[in-house]
């Protein structure tokens, strides 16, 4: 994978009507990588992806691919494999009509032959050699959009643009495609943008996941550190649970629940502030003298959650592996600490 | 079972009602073109139906009726359909306006159409030609609310915006996407709608009549005047061959193989 910029994206806007669907959104991809776009709906996310497909016309900015720009060129001309969220099938076409239409349209010199060989071998690539003379009505979803990969993969396209393609299937199905995605697309070193409003799927698959808010660009960052080192209240409350619990604030560091934490950078520097808190840093061990009670614990397999009540009526979530949390049930006193890891503080009230 | 019985029994009686009401006519159009009509007949004879080939004129009609038929469908395909493609891809806000529009032949009577189209057939029988074909300019308005109807059921029901965007980013070009992937998704609604212009060309009688063209319903109601029987073969005739003409546009079933729905 190298690590040159291949697709730009330059201070995108686009209204609709009163709506600021893009804001100046810039953002940069490099070669062979995997971007996720994630953000609530309405975050523009799409109208972005839409763009750099050809299908959104914009307001402002500029779209470079590949040292071109590309910003007013169309989208049949752009050379991009689009898959929709809408299963996008031709339905009098068969699967492997379906993987060769482009390749039909692209190069019209190609022999029959070569064209044959490439279907057959995407088709093999997402798994189902055996359906190529099945039409679309005989598909189930996630065969559809299997289909819909290849096809789009067929013309050997410049970038891959994913638009929520796994959002109208069922969860089990959706966790397998999307690792296959993810395995087709290193296979290939296709440079990739997938938009999704499922923070998992964005955060298990991509190089980085950029997340998005009123048409801009809250942060773009690999996933551990959009985890972990959120620069924003947005990302931190958008990405994962928190919990916010107020405490004082001084010279990068904020105390709460008895323990003292570094804040991360963009955090509240003085006086009170509101630390957002993931539920895996909060620490309980069951304790007699402890300083909370736990009101709920669910267990959730190699996890279990716990809603806890603190002496002083404050509500906290923690969530610890199941080994640690044997014998710790609805009712319990317990000791509540926190683990030595920043937190994102923001602004009280 | 004794409740099956009983919806058997309905479901049958429905059926029969329903057969009678569209074979017994036919039945009797039949049973009237066999009865004599000549000194020399005794008894039942089918010299009604023979006669039929050497009505040059009727030949001649049938002959134009079809050649008209075959301009309406063509401008169906080649200006309605993609001019209703065209709408509902991109133009949503006409959709109103241009369904409103497609439904006003079956508002206004044929006889005030016939009426307002009067002078421009007279025009065009002086300056261009009289051949009865012309009729097509305007049948294909009349057949509008009917075609119209079923191209806009079939585009609803598909999802033409991502089939049209998905075709676009894998290189096609407008005319691509509408004749090669539009029109064969919705080929069902299309050739209903042609199966509709075809029997309503066919069968129309006031308009041709009243502007004096000799088409197929004309000739027949002229025959008609001199030998009822005759006339009543034709008719006959005329739907039967209707019958075989739609029966004979193709329409390319779905290979139906086993459906199996895995899950991926």
């Amino acid at each position: 994978m190298s690590s040159s910029t291949y697709v730009q994206l330059v201070d995108l806007a686009k209204h609709f009507g009163k709506v600021r669907a893009l804001d100046g959104l810039s953002l940069d991809i490099a070669q062979g990588e995997l971007v996720a776009l994630l953000g609530p709906s309405g975050c523009g996310k799409t109208t972005a992806l839409r763009a750099l497909a050809g299908l959104q016309e914009l307001d402002r900015g500029q779209l470079i691919v590949d040292g071109k720009d590309v910003t007013f060129q169309s989208a049949s001309k752009r050379g991009m494999g689009m898959v929709f969220q809408a299963y996008s099938l031709f339905p009098h076409m068969t699967a492997r009509e379906n993987v060769e239409y482009g390749l039909k349209l692209k190069t019209h010199k190609t022999a029959g032959d070569k064209r044959k060989a490439r279907s057959a071998e995407l088709l093999e690539l997402v798994g189902l050699s055996t359906h190529a003379n099945h039409y679309p009505h005989q598909l189930s979803g996630g065969q559809q959009q299997r289909i819909a990969l290849a096809r789009a993969l067929a013309i050997s396209p410049k970038v891959l643009l994913l638009d929520e393609p796994l959002s109208a299937l069922d969860a089990k199905v959706r966790t397998q495609l999307r690792e296959e995605i993810r395995r087709i697309q290193m296979e290939l070193g296709t440079t990739t943008l997938f938009v999704t409003h499922d923070q998992e799927e964005a955060l298990s698959i991509a190089d980085r996941v950029g997340v998005m808010r009123n048409g801009q660009l809250e942060q773009i960052a690999a996933p551990s550190e959009l985890y972990d080192r959120p620069k924003t209240s947005f990302v931190a409350e958008f990405v994962g649970l928190t919990n916010p619990i107020s405490g004082k604030v001084s010279g990068g560091s904020i105390e709460i629940l008895g323990s003292v934490v570094k804040t991360l950078p963009g955090s509240v520097t003085s006086g009170t502030g509101i630390a957002l808190v993931r539920p895996e840093s909060i620490d309980v061990v069951a304790s007699k003298s402890g300083n909370a009670k736990v009101a709920a614990a669910s267990f959730l397999g190699a996890s279990c959650r716990l809603n806890i009540t603190m002496n002083d009526g404050a509500k906290v979530t923690a969530q610890l592996p199941s080994s640690d949390a044997a014998g710790i049930g609805a009712g319990a006193t317990v000791s509540v600490s926190l683990l030595d890891m920043p937190v994102f503080v923001k602004a009280a009230g | 079972m004794k409740k099956r019985w009983g919806v058997r029994i309905w479901r049958w009686s429905i059926i029969t009602v329903v057969g009678a009401y569209l074979i017994v006519p036919l039945y009797a159009m039949f049973d009237f073109s066999t009865k004599p009509f000549g000194f020399q007949d005794k008894g039942r004879t089918l010299r009604a139906w023979q006669i039929i080939p050497s009505q040059q004129d009727l030949m001649i009609s049938i002959a134009r009726s079809l050649i008209t038929a075959g301009i309406v469908m063509s401008l169906i395909l080649f200006l309605i359909v993609p001019t209703a493609i065209w709408v509902h891809l991109k133009l949503p806000l006409l959709r109103r306006p241009f369904e409103l529009l497609c439904l006003l032949p079956l508002a206004i009577p044929a006889i005030v159409i016939v009426v307002g189209i009067a002078p421009l057939y007279r025009w065009i029988s002086i300056h261009l030609t009289e051949s009865p074909i012309t009729l097509s300019g305007v049948y294909s308005m009349l057949i509008l609310p009917y075609t119209y109807r079923s191209l806009s059921a079939a585009l609803d029901a598909v999802d033409i915006h991502t089939l049209a965007e998905a075709a676009r980013t894998l290189g096609a070009n407008t005319s691509r996407v509408i004749f090669g992937i539009i029109m064969p998704t919705i080929k069902t609604g299309i050739v209903n709608g042609s199966f509709i212009a075809i029997a309503l060309v066919m069968g129309e009688f006031t308009i041709s009549n009243i502007l004096n063209y000799k088409t197929f319903q004309v000739v027949i109601a002229q025959i008609g005047r001199t030998n009822g029987n005759v006339a009543v073969a034709v008719s006959l005739a005329s739907i039967l061959f209707v019958l075989v003409i739609l029966l004979a546009i193709p329409t390319k079933k779905r290979r139906s193989a086993v459906l199996d729905v895995d899950l991926v």
